[in-house]
C-alpha cells in the first residue's frame, strides 16, 4: 500500500481530520455457528472512516470518530487521511487483442488464425 | 436506550423480528396463512405503489426512462457464428443512465421515498453492490442520512476492488460506510445498527425494492414496441437475489408482454460465499450463482420475513455463463458498440449473445440492464486483481475454467456458450426447504395453492415429488 506510505509517516492527526478506525467485533473461534471453518479461524473485523473527535492522535491509539452522518464510534486509529487505492489495474493482453480481432472478423467473416 | 439491551450475537438475533418490524414498518403476519403460505400478491398490492405512482416517484429524482439501444454490431457478430437464418436482434436497456449508474436506483427510489414519507430518521442498507450507491444517491436527493454496511475485505485486510469502488461511491454521496470482513454476521451488526439508529431498513427484498423494478420491465416493452413494432421474444435478466428477475417480469406482465423470461448468472460453482479464503478469488461480486441459487431455493433467507423477490414464480429458463465470457463481451460492447459498461451488469449480455444464436433473425432479445464502470469495477482491474490472488488468466475455451482457480477469456465469439440449470431441481430444493418436515397431507388447501404458485407445478406433481424425496432419504 505505497499510496498510504506518505500519510502514515505523518506524526499525528488533529481534531476534524479524516481518519480510519478498526475494531475486532467477534474474536476468532467465537464466530457465528454457521460460519465455515476458514472464516471461523479469523476474527470479524470492521473499518470505518470519519472525522477525528480527539484533539490529537497517533496511529495505533484508541480514538473516536464522527462519521458523515454524525454517529460517534470508537476504535483503533489505523489510517490517517485514508485514500482509495483501487484502480483500473494493469493493461491485460488477454483483453487488449479482442477489439481488433472482432473488427477483423466482422470485415472478413473470420477470426484468429482460421 | 439500546445500550441497555444485551448486545451479544444470540440476544440481538433473538430480537430480529421486533427490530425488523420497527425498521420496515410492515406487519408481515397480516399476509401469512396456513402452515407455510402467505398472500404474495396481497402484500405486493397493499404495501407497494402502483406502477403509475412508482413511475412518478422515480421520475421526481431522475430515475428510469433509460434508453433502449439496439446492438447492431453484436447482432451481426452473433449471426456470423449462428446457424443459417439464426441470430435475433439484440437490444440493451442502458440502465447505467440512472443517477447512481445502475438499475438499483429504481429499487432505492421507492425505499428512500417511503422512509422519508413515514418520518424515519434515515435509511440503512446492507449491501456491497450497486444498491449501496443507489440508496446513498437517493438519500442525498431527499436529504436524509444514509448508512451502508458492506462485506468488503478478507482477513488480510484486502478489499475486493469492485466493493471498494462502491464504498467510495457511497461516501461520495455523503453516506457513512461501515466495512466488515467476510462473514454472515454482517446481519448481526446490521440489526444492532437498526436498533441504534432507528433508521428505515431499505432492504432489497421489501415490496418497495421489487415494485421499483417493475417500471424497468414495463418501459422495455413499450420501447421495444416503438423500435421494432413488436414485443420482445425473450428478456434476459442477470439473476442474483431474485429482485431483478421478479420486478422485471412483473413489469412485463403489466405491459401485457409474454416474452420468455431468462435468468442468467455467472457460474461460481464451488466457491463458498461465507469463506474468508474464497472471498477474493472471485471477480464478480454479484450476478453469480452464489446468490442466484440460494435465493431461488430459499427466498425467505433474506433480511426480511417474507421476501418480495420470488424468482421461481417468473423464470422460464435459468442459465449460466463464465467470468471469462462476461469479460469478453464487456470488451466487445466497448469496442464494437462504443458502450463502456461494468462487467457484472453484462452477465445477461453474454448470455443473450449465445441465446440470440438459438433464435430466428426476425426475433428480438432484450438485455434489461447495464451498469456503470470505473476504477475497481472494470475488466482490467478485476483481471489484475485475480492474477494477484493466484488465479490463472488466459485465452482459451472458457468452459475449461474453474471458478476460483482460472478465468479463461474466449479466443472466438462462438466460444461464448450458455449452460442450463435445471429449474425443476431448484424447485425441488425449494419445496424441501419450505415444506421441511411438515407432512404434505397436513397442509391446508391454501398452502398447497401457494406452493403451486411458487413453483409453477401442479399440486399432484408437488405431492409426488415430496413423497419421493421422503422415501429416498429414508
Amino acid at each position: 500500500m505505497s499510496s498510504d506510505h506518505k500519510s502514515s509517516l505523518q506524526e499525528h492527526v488533529v481534531s476534524g481530520d479524516w481518519v480510519e478506525i478498526w475494531n475486532v467485533i467477534m474474536e476468532s473461534g467465537k464466530r457465528a455457528p454457521q460460519v465455515p471453518e476458514d472464516t471461523q479461524k479469523v476474527p470479524l473485523e470492521m473499518r470505518l472512516r470519519g472525522f477525528l473527535v480527539n484533539d490529537k492522535a497517533r496511529l495505533g491509539e484508541i480514538v473516536s470518530v464522527r462519521t458523515r452522518i454524525g454517529r460517534v464510534v470508537e476504535g483503533k486509529l489505523v489510517s490517517l487521511h485514508p485514500r482509495y487505492s483501487h484502480s483500473f489495474g494493469e493493461p491485460q493482453k488477454v483483453l487488449l487483442d479482442i477489439g481488433q480481432e472482432l473488427r477483423t472478423f466482422l470485415k472478413k467473416g473470420r477470426v484468429g488464425d482460421e | 436506550m439500546s445500550k441497555l439491551l444485551d448486545q451479544s450475537y444470540e440476544a440481538v438475533m433473538a430480537r430480529k423480528g421486533e427490530i425488523m418490524r420497527k425498521a420496515i414498518g410492515i406487519d408481515y403476519a397480516v399476509f401469512e396463512f396456513g402452515k407455510l403460505g402467505f398472500d404474495y400478491e396481497g402484500m405486493m398490492g397493499s404495501v407497494a405503489y402502483s406502477l403509475e405512482e412508482t413511475s412518478r416517484i422515480q421520475r421526481a429524482t431522475g430515475v428510469g426512462n433509460t434508453p433502449l439501444l439496439e446492438l447492431r454490431q453484436l447482432t451481426d457478430l452473433a449471426r456470423r457464428v449462428a446457424p443459417q437464418g439464426k441470430g435475433a436482434r439484440i437490444f440493451v436497456k442502458d440502465e447505467a443512465a440512472n443517477p447512481s449508474g445502475s438499475f438499483k436506483a429504481r429499487r432505492a427510489a421507492l425505499s428512500v421515498y417511503e422512509a422519508k414519507k413515514r418520518g424515519y430518521a434515515g435509511v440503512i442498507a446492507a449491501t456491497s453492490g450497486n444498491y449501496g450507491a443507489a440508496v446513498a444517491s437517493q438519500a442525498a436527493m431527499l436529504g436524509i442520512p444514509c448508512l451502508i454496511v458492506q462485506e468488503a475485505f478478507d482477513s488480510r485486510g484486502q478489499g475486493q476492488p469492485e466493493i471498494i469502488e462502491k464504498s467510495r461511491a457511497c461516501e461520495a454521496y455523503g453516506a457513512e460506510v461501515l466495512q466488515l470482513s467476510v462473514g454472515p454476521e454482517l446481519f448481526y451488526i446490521f440489526l444492532q445498527l437498526l436498533e441504534e439508529t432507528g433508521f428505515f431498513n431499505a432492504s432489497l427484498y421489501t415490496p418497495f425494492g421489487i415494485a421499483g423494478v417493475e417500471t424497468l420491465g414495463y418501459e422495455l416493452v413499450e420501447q421495444t414496441r416503438q423500435l421494432t413494432g413488436k414485443d420482445p421474444d425473450a428478456v434476459v435478466i442477470t439473476h442474483a437475489g431474485g429482485g431483478n428477475v421478479t420486478g422485471t417480469a412483473r413489469g412485463l406482465e403489466k405491459a401485457g408482454c409474454s416474452a420468455q423470461i431468462i435468468g442468467a448468472s455467472i457460474d461460481l460453482k464451488g466457491l463458498h460465499m461465507a469463506s474468508d479464503q474464497a472471498f477474493n478469488r472471485k471477480s464478480f461480486t454479484t450476478g453469480h450463482t452464489g446468490f442466484g441459487i440460494p435465493f431461488a431455493v430459499w427466498p425467505d433467507r433474506s433480511d426480511v420475513p417474507r421476501n418480495a423477490a420470488r424468482p421461481l414464480r417468473y423464470l422460464d429458463r435459468y442459465i449460466t455463463v463464465t467470468q471469462g465470457d462476461a469479460f469478453y463481451i464487456t470488451e466487445a460492447l466497448a469496442q464494437l458498440e462504443g458502450l463502456e459498461r461494468g462487467p457484472a451488469g453484462n452477465t445477461s449480455l453474454a448470455a443473450a449473445f449465445a441465446l440470440a444464436q438459438e433464435m430466428g433473425e426476425d426475433e428480438v432479445i432484450v438485455v434489461q440492464e447495464t451498469e456503470y464502470t470505473g476504477a475497481g469495477k472494470h475488466p482490467q482491474a478485476q483481471l489484475t486483481f485475480a492474477k494477484e490472488n493466484g488465479i490463472e488468466v488466459r485465452r482459451g475455451d472458457p468452459r475449461e475454467s474453474i471458478p476460483g482457480k482460472s478465468i479463461i477469456i474466449p479466443t472466438h465469439p462462438a466460444q461464448i456458450q450458455i449452460k442450463d440449470i435445471e429449474l425443476d431441481h431448484i424447485r425441488l430444493s425449494y419445496l424441501k426447504n419450505v415444506v421441511g418436515e411438515i407432512p404434505y397431507a397436513s397442509l391446508l388447501e391454501k398452502d398447497r395453492e401457494y406452493l403451486a404458485a411458487e413453483t409453477r407445478w401442479s399440486q399432484a406433481r408437488i405431492q409426488t415429488a415430496l413423497n419421493v424425496k421422503k422415501e429416498s432419504t429414508q
